[in-house]
C-alpha cells in the first residue's frame, strides 16, 4: 500500500491512466500523485490549461487527457517527480517513457540503462532515445527510454551501471 | 547605546522575510544570523519546493536563498550581521549579543523571534557511537560542506526530511539501505516516498532501532518490527549492516529567548513542543515581539517564508510605516491559510486551535 510502501497501487495507477484509444494518438502525460498536499507548479506550467481541478492547492491535479499534448513542461515543473510521459505511438511494438531525473551523471541518447519499476526492481535493459535536459534553474531531465509495449507503465525509473574503479 | 527600529534574530527563510518586509516599507532593521552566511536551512535544500508560485514553488531552496540574498542586499534599511549570535533579552528591552568576538548591545524597538528549531534525538543503545547523526548534519556536511557522511545510511524517519535527506544522499552516491519509521504510515509526502521507493530503497513503516553497534564506529544496527501498540515484536529482529545511522526524528522550536523575554508558552505537540502565545499577526503576549517561521511551531519553509511576511509587515504597521499593510496582512493570512488547507495542514490547524484556546494553564 502506498501510505506504508512507497508504491503505488495497480488500482491507483489505473485509475489515472488515459485509454488505449487516447495512448495510441501519441504522447499524454500520466500524472501519479495520489496525496493532497499544498502543491500546484504543474498546473502553472500547462500552456493547454489540460490539468484541472487545482483552484484550491491542495487537490490532486485531474489530468483532461484530450487537451495534454505530452510536452512534457509539467513533468519538468513537478516537485514530487510524480508526473511521466508515455507515447504509445512510438512505434508498433515499443513505447516511450519519458521520466523526470535528477542523478548525475545523466545518462547519453543510444546508451542502454538499466529500467526500474516502482519498487526499484529490474525490468532488464533499455535504450536511451534522448535527453531533455532541465535547463540551470529548474535542473530536473526528462529520459526517454524506448521499452515494449506491455512495460510502459510499469518502467518508472532508470539506474546507469557505473564502472567502478577497483584500482 | 545602539538603537534600531526593528530586530531580526534568525536569517533563515522566515526572518529573512520579515526583515525585507519590514525594510521595504521603510523601517530600519537589523538581521542576526549566528552561522557565517545567511539562508538557514534553505541553503541545503537542493530539491524544488512544494506550494505555489507565490512561495516560490518549483523552485529549489539554495535558488530561493540566493534570491531572498539579493533582496536583503539591495536594501539599504537592512544591516546583516553574521556570525552574530544573540544571548540575551532584558526587561529593558536590551538585546546583548556575542559577534566578531565583541559583546554587543542593541535596543531594538520591535523585536521578530525567527530562530528555527533543533533537531530531537532518539534514546537507544550505543547511539553515542561515531557515525551517528541527525538529518541536518548530514545535509550540512554534504550540501554545504561537499562531504559525505559514509558509504551506507540506515535513515531513521519517514518523514519529509527523512524522504528529502535520503534522496539527497543517494544523490551524492551514498548508499540507503533502509529508511524505517516507528509509524504504521509514512508521514512524509507520498511522492517524495515513492521516488526513492524507485530507486530501490525499502521503506519500512512499524519498525524501529533497537541498537547500534560497533567497535569505534558504527558498524551495523538491529531493527524490529513494532506491533500496533508500538511495541517491538520478539524474533522479528534485522540485522542492517551501515557505516551511518541519520535520525530525523522531528524538531524542537528554538524558543529561549521567548522565555527569556516573558513570553506566555504553551506546549503544543503538534508544534514539536513549547511555544509562545502569539496573535494572528504573529505578535506574542510581550508586546512588540514577534515570533515566525519554525521557532513558533514546526512547519515547513514555504509556510516560515508566509509566517515572515506576516511579521515583517505587523512590526512595520506598528511603528508607522508603509501603505496598505492591512490588505498586505490579508493576502498574507489568506496565503498561509491556503497552505493549510488540506489534510497535510490539518496537523498545524490543530496546533493552531490549541495555542489559541483560552482558560487553559500556560507558564
Amino acid at each position: 500500500m502506498l501510505v506504508k510502501t512507497g508504491i503505488p497501487t495497480e488500482e491507483q495507477v489505473r485509475q489515472v491512466s488515459p485509454s488505449q484509444e487516447r495512448l495510441a494518438a501519441g504522447p499524454v502525460a500520466v500524472i501519479e500523485c495520489f496525496q493532497e498536499i499544498p502543491c500546484n507548479p504543474c498546473w502553472e506550467a500547462c500552456a493547454k490549461g489540460a490539468i484541472l481541478g487545482m483552484d484550491d492547492m491542495n487537490n490532486i491535479p485531474k489530468l483532461n487527457f484530450d487537451k495534454c499534448n505530452g510536452c512534457g513542461t509539467c513533468a519538468m515543473k513537478c516537485p514530487g517527480l510524480a508526473i511521466f510521459i508515455i507515447d504509445s505511438s512510438y512505434s508498433p511494438t515499443e513505447a516511450v517513457v519519458r521520466l523526470p531525473y535528477e542523478f548525475y551523471p545523466l545518462p547519453e541518447a543510444d546508451e542502454e540503462v538499466i529500467g526500474l519499476n516502482r519498487a526499484g526492481e529490474k525490468l532488464g535493459k533499455f535504450k536511451v532515445i534522448k535527453v531533455q535536459k532541465g535547463g540551470i534553474h529548474n535542473k530536473t531531465a526528462l529520459i526517454w527510454v524506448a521499452v515494449p509495449n506491455q512495460l510502459a507503465f510499469e518502467l518508472r525509473n532508470i539506474q546507469i551501471e557505473r564502472v567502478v574503479n577497483v584500482g | 547605546m545602539r538603537e534600531t527600529e526593528v530586530l531580526v534574530v534568525g536569517g533563515g527563510p522566515a526572518g529573512m522575510v520579515a526583515a525585507i518586509e519590514a525594510a521595504e516599507r521603510g523601517a530600519k532593521v537589523v538581521l542576526t544570523e549566528r552561522d557565517d552566511r545567511l539562508g538557514g536551512q534553505l541553503i541545503k535544500q537542493t530539491h524544488k519546493f512544494f506550494g505555489s508560485q507565490k512561495q516560490y514553488a518549483g523552485s529549489r531552496g539554495i535558488d530561493i536563498s540566493k534570491l531572498l540574498e539579493g533582496k536583503l542586499s539591495n536594501n539599504s534599511n537592512i544591516e546583516i550581521l553574521t556570525e552574530t549570535t544573540v544571548l540575551g533579552i532584558y526587561e529593558d528591552g536590551v538585546v546583548t549579543m556575542e559577534g566578531a568576538d565583541k559583546h554587543l548591545k542593541l535596543k531594538p524597538k520591535r523585536t521578530i523571534i525567527a530562530t528555527g528549531a533543533s533537531e530531537k534525538f532518539l534514546p537507544f543503545a550505543n547511539n553515542d557511537l561515531p557515525g551517528i547523526y541527525g538529518a541536518g548534519a548530514v545535509q550540512t556536511l554534504m550540501n554545504v560542506y561537499g562531504v559525505t557522511p559514509g558509504q551506507r545510511v540506515l535513515m531513521v524517519g519517514a518523514g519529509n526530511i527523512g524522504l528529502i535527506v535520503s534522496y539527497q544522499l543517494m544523490q551524492s552516491g551514498v548508499e540507503v539501505a533502509a529508511i524505517i519509521d516507528a509509524a504504521p504510515k509514512i508521514g512524509g509526502y507520498l511522492v517524495h516516498a515513492s521516488k526513492i521507493r524507485r530507486a530501490g530503497v525499502p521503506i519500512l513503516t512499524s519498525h524501529t532501532i533497537l541498537n547500534a553497534y560497533g567497535q569505534e564506529f558504527v558498524e551495523g544496527a538491529i531493527l524490529a518490527s513494532l506491533d500496533d501498540k508500538w511495541q517491538p515484536i520478539a524474533g522479528t529482529e534485522k540485522d542492517l549492516t551501515v557505516d551511518v545511522i541519520c535520525l530525523a526524528v522531528g524538531l524542537s522550536p528554538l524558543t529561549e529567548l521567548c522565555w527569556q523575554a516573558g513570553c506566555e508558552m504553551k506546549y503544543i505537540p503538534e508544534f514539536g513542543g513549547y511555544v509562545p502565545r502569539k496573535n494572528e499577526f504573529l505578535e506574542t503576549t510581550v508586546p512588540g515581539l514577534y515570533v515566525c517561521g519554525d521557532a513558533g511551531g514546526v512547519e515547513e519553509a514555504s509556510a516560515a517564508m508566509v509566517e515572515g511576511r506576516v511579521a515583517g509587515i505587523a512590526a512595520a504597521e506598528s511603528l508607522g510605516y508603509g501603505l496598505n499593510n492591512v490588505q498586505a496582512l490579508k493576502a498574507a493570512l489568506k496565503d498561509l491559510e491556503e497552505l493549510r488547507s488540506g489534510p497535510a495542514g490539518e496537523k498545524i490547524l490543530k496546533g493552531l486551535e490549541k495555542l489559541l484556546a483560552k482558560g487553559e494553564t500556560a507558564c
